[in-house]
């Protein structure tokens, strides 16, 4: 059979760079009868031109590692050698992406094998491995049980992951935690025992020629073997430091420890060379301390993992699996349970009652409530429709419903919740800098007092005195506790921003946490803030003789085909109370006006007072209560007769007046802020309990008064929607966007809260406090420790007592100051705010 | 002896000035790079200094292979930008739109070290 010349695009994967282009190059160049080669990384495709067949260039592609699908569309099908396992693949099996656990790769040469080994089975797609989590990702068609056999096959071991990334953080944890304990047990086995020695009144002291000299070395030799193995990653981490020209904790407990140890070694090696009374021994001191600290870090560990608790509850909310309704080969609808991670945006999805949302999505089909609690803070459950939204790990408490996958992954509102969280955890409020500056200078700063302090000891204190130059320097290195300094902010804020995502408060930054604390004045928007934010009717008066859902029926058959708010408000009560409506002909709109329309052969309006009057209708009905509250008249006439006044306004959100009470108890100026007119405005006003009243201001210009507010001297919070809200929300010292529901992408405001009520506002206020107060707690904990540890620890008491400090002892204190702030942090776990309590008695 | 020793402690204290404080810290990064990867491992980055181009964006992958809970977090000074670090894993985080001036990132406590120049 004659060749012929043709070009060629086949697919290739896992080719990221230039360096994976030439390779591709260069395979491929290698194959008789190929002429020229072009990769494209971004389409990840290579075309070829030449007369070499499909299968050779196929084969070329797997052996060089980037492997691809013949299955997939190559532009030219021409050849008949193409032969490739893959075609013999089901067409209507859905191409998908499988994560494996590897084991026993151990360089980035197994990489290569194990990549190989994977897209060289029959429907894979792709196969990239990532050697520092030990796993692969696999696209395509295969079944699992076929990738771990090749992965097997090649001679490494393979399982399925699953979405348990955080069990396995966790198991990491607990790993590292019995290490320590380990560690812990290795100092204080041969540290104990020599203490207890010393304690009981034996011999510490180092006799030349003696057999107990013998007998220390031995036992230096021993706690040689502890520094090497349980405190090797003091030394590892105080060298690599060093070498960084950085100095932190390893440097210090590194040098406390070598210092003791080298300086008892000196002792045991050269015992003339000192005086008698120096020659003490001090290698229990070394296990010691290289024990207790191991113990405190275990403890660490262990109280660490509380504090992101919080984190770890909202990762636990996403679903494992979900149910989905795909197309099957026959294109009948199939329902299966895939792993959430294989979700599509576009895909439908079932969920049954008693069931999490899987993805966010918007409703298809069926009706249920969910429970968003966990999600917003609000603890009613809230009623689902077709064209609603659902959010990811919120539970469906009623029915079954159809929905679409709109966001899928790290796009979920619940990811982005999650990653909100975990960035404002890392953030600082201003009152943790000088605790960071004085941080930063702290390890040599200590090393500068321990060396000043053995030089002291030298010049003018008593014999022995190479021995107290020893224990007061390295009792310093040991006591100085950076932990305590460095950990008292961001352990308080870690758990003060978990415990407010608990009630539904994003807070965003660290300095807002501070800034809430303080202030002293609270400006609201009315709209959607105090209020519902949208008209609903309040009142119906009827003319004598009328009947109030005959009325309600009549006004919503008139507005039935109107878009204006007020007219919407009537149409919901009308469908709320499940009235009937009647077809409305003739209908007209008119603006500033009202509606006119006929209805059963009679002509209805319904408006406003002076087109009603100037149509010659007897307004013989009083408004007056209506309009006192705020509340906005609608006149419903049929020809000259007024028949009702329909009372439209927006409501006052059931707990405002609770929430408002609240606030003005905490000693805040509550201020509302309207563009309403200044009658409507004082009625809400008067209702809600505000202290102050801004009305008729127009949108742009809130931003204005919150400046203005700001210029008097006084610390303002603004709470608004966070959209129209915006300018005034930034301007503000710190800015609540209310009502977001899962909408957190909202980022005037350094807080947002997900759920409506202004209880919010105050809890995120009561949170705010309690978590300065406990960073104030563990700063003063840590600021006085050191200043009193470290003078101490140097002799300065030494006049009085006639004694210096055991290093032992400044270990046992060095390791349990850090474990006292992160249980003090943890502390914060248990604050209520109190508005719960009381809702909740 | 005496003024020996007190010599020799006092030749300490300014090694220790000298070193710590004034001596400029070697950037192991030579060339601006708009991507790296930190180890996180023994108390130290490696690399502990990276220059990157103002304006752009910048990706770091941290290779977090300490599993103490100091290393948890690398935070950003001054960017308003932490991440937390999972153990035995790479973590990639993106700045972007880099302004000019040098950021110090750290762990929680500020043992972990490193400075980003930014020019």
């Amino acid at each position: 059979m004659p060749t012929q010349t043709r070009t060629q695009t086949l697919p290739i994967s896992g080719a990221t760079c230039q360096g994976c282009s030439r390779t591709i190059t260069s395979a491929l160049e290698q194959v008789s009868g190929v002429e020229r080669v072009t990769v494209d990384l971004q389409a990840q495709q290579v075309a070829v031109t030449g007369s070499a067949s499909r299968n050779a260039l196929q084969k070329a592609l797997v052996q060089a590692g980037y492997g691809a699908d013949m299955n997939d569309s190559g532009h030219e099908h021409d050849d008949h050698n193409d032969d490739n396992g893959t075609a013999s693949e089901p067409a209507s099996q859905a191409a998908q992406s499988i994560q494996l656990n590897i084991s026993g790769a151990t360089c980035a040469s197994c990489v290569r094998t194990i990549e190989s080994a994977l897209r060289g089975t029959p429907g894979v797609h792709g196969a990239d491995m990532n050697f520092a989590d030990r796993t692969a990702q696999v696209t395509g068609t295969a079944s699992t049980n076929a990738l771990i056999k090749a992965v097997e096959d090649a001679g490494y071991g393979a399982s399925e992951a699953r979405d348990d990334d955080n069990d396995e953080q966790e198991a990491k944890e607990r790993a590292h935690y019995r290490q320590l304990l380990r560690h812990m047990w290795l100092g204080l086995g041969l540290g104990v025992p020599l203490m207890a020695w010393g304690l009981l009144g034996g011999d510490m002291m180092v006799r030349p020629g003696e057999i107990s000299q013998w007998v220390w070395l031995g036992i230096g030799i021993a706690t040689l073997a502890v520094l090497a193995t349980a405190g090797r990653h003091f030394f590892v981490g105080a060298w690599k430091a060093f070498r960084n020209h950085n100095a932190n904790m390893d440097t210090l407990i590194a040098l406390g420890t070598g210092a003791a140890w080298l300086y008892s070694m000196v002792v045991v090696l050269l015992p003339g060379a000192l005086p008698e009374a120096a020659r003490h021994v001090y290698f229990e001191a070394s296990a010691m301390i290289i024990g207790l600290i191991n113990l405190g870090q275990a403890l660490e560990v262990r109280a660490r993992g509380k504090t992101s608790a919080a984190v770890k509850r909202l990762l636990d909310l996403g679903a494992k699996t979900a149910r989905v309704i795909r197309d099957g080969p026959n294109q009948e609808k199939v329902e299966q349970d895939i792993p959430v991670e294989q979700v599509q945006n576009g895909d439908t999805l079932r969920v049954r009652p008693g069931e999490k949302i899987a993805v966010d999505g918007t409703v298809k089909e069926g009706e249920s409530r969910i429970d968003e609690s966990m999600l917003t803070g609000e603890p009613m459950p809230v009623n689902k429709a077709p064209g609603d939204t659902v959010s990811a790990g919120t539970l469906n408490e009623g029915g079954t419903l159809l929905y679409t996958a709109t966001a899928v992954g790290k796009d979920t509102a619940l990811s982005r919740i999650v990653a909100l969280v975990k960035k404002a955890q890392g953030s600082k409020p201003p009152i943790g800098r000088l605790a960071d500056q004085v941080s930063a200078i702290f390890v040599p700063t200590i090393m500068l007092i321990a060396i000043a302090a053995a030089l002291v000891w030298f010049n003018v204190g008593p014999e022995p005195r190479l021995t107290h130059m020893l224990i007061s320097a390295t009792t310093v290195l040991i006591i100085a506790c950076p932990c305590a300094l460095g950990l008292a902010t961001p352990m308080s804020v870690m758990v003060g921003v978990g415990k407010a995502a608990e009630y539904g408060i994003l807070i965003r930054q660290g300095e807002a946490l501070q800034t809430s604390s303080q202030l002293d004045t609270i400006v609201l928007d009315k709209t959607g803030t105090i209020t519902e934010g949208k008209p609903a009717v309040t009142d119906i008066l009827c003319a004598e003789g009328q009947q109030e859902n005959t009325i309600l029926a009549l006004a919503a058959s008139l507005e039935s085909g109107s878009e204006h708010p007020l007219a919407t408000a009537i149409v919901n009560e009308g469908k709320e109370r499940g009235l009937s409506l009647d077809d409305a002909t003739q209908f007209q709109a008119l603006n500033g006006k009202g509606v006119i329309a006929t209805i059963n052969g009679k002509t209805y309006r319904l408006g406003n007072r002076r087109w009603l009057e100037s149509e010659g209708v007897t307004i013989n009905l009083d408004s007056t209560p209506l309009t006192d509250k705020g509340t906005t008249p609608l006149f419903l006439s049929e020809q000259k007769n007024l028949l009702a006044i329909i009372g439209v306004a927006d409501r006052i959100k059931d707990d405002s007046k609770a929430a408002i009470a609240r606030l003005k108890a905490q000693g805040l100026k509550v201020i509302m802020i309207t563009g309403d007119i200044a009658a409507s405005a004082n009625a809400i006003a008067e209702q809600a309990g505000v202290d102050d009243v801004m009305a008729e201001v127009l949108p742009e210009d809130k931003a204005k008064k919150v400046a203005a507010l700001q210029k008097e001297g006084r610390t303002v919070a603004m709470v608004g929607d966070g959209i129209n809200d915006a300018p005034a929300l930034a301007q503000a010292d710190v800015g609540f966007a209310i009502g977001t529901g899962t909408d957190v992408a909202i980022e005037s405001a350094a807080i947002t809260l997900m759920g409506g009520s202004l209880h919010g506002v105050a809890d995120a206020m009561a949170i705010s406090s309690a978590t300065v107060r406990n960073i104030k707690q563990n700063l003063f904990g840590a600021f006085v420790y050191n200043s009193l540890g470290v003078p101490v620890a140097a002799g300065i008491l030494y006049p009085l007592t006639g004694s210096l400090l055991s290093p032992v002892i400044a270990g046992a204190a060095m390791s349990l100051s850090s474990v006292t702030v992160v249980t003090n942090a943890n502390r914060l776990r248990f604050f209520k705010p109190k508005h719960n309590q009381e809702t909740s008695a | 002896m005496t003024i020996f020793i007190n010599l020799a402690g006092l030749i300490l204290m300014a090694l220790v000035v000298w070193w710590f404080w004034l001596s400029h810290r070697k950037s192991t990064a030579q060339a601006t790079t708009q991507e790296a990867t930190i180890i996180v491992e023994d108390g130290v980055y490696s690399p502990a200094s990276i220059r990157a181009r103002a304006g752009q964006s910048l990706t770091l992958h941290f290779d977090r292979r300490d599993p103490s809970p100091c290393a948890e977090q690398v935070i950003f000074q001054g960017l308003d930008t932490s991440e937390f670090l999972e153990t035995d894993s790479i973590t990639t985080l993106t700045l972007n739109n880099l302004p000019q001036g040098k950021y110090r990132f750290t762990c929680q406590m500020q043992m972990y070290q490193g400075t980003l120049f930014v020019e």
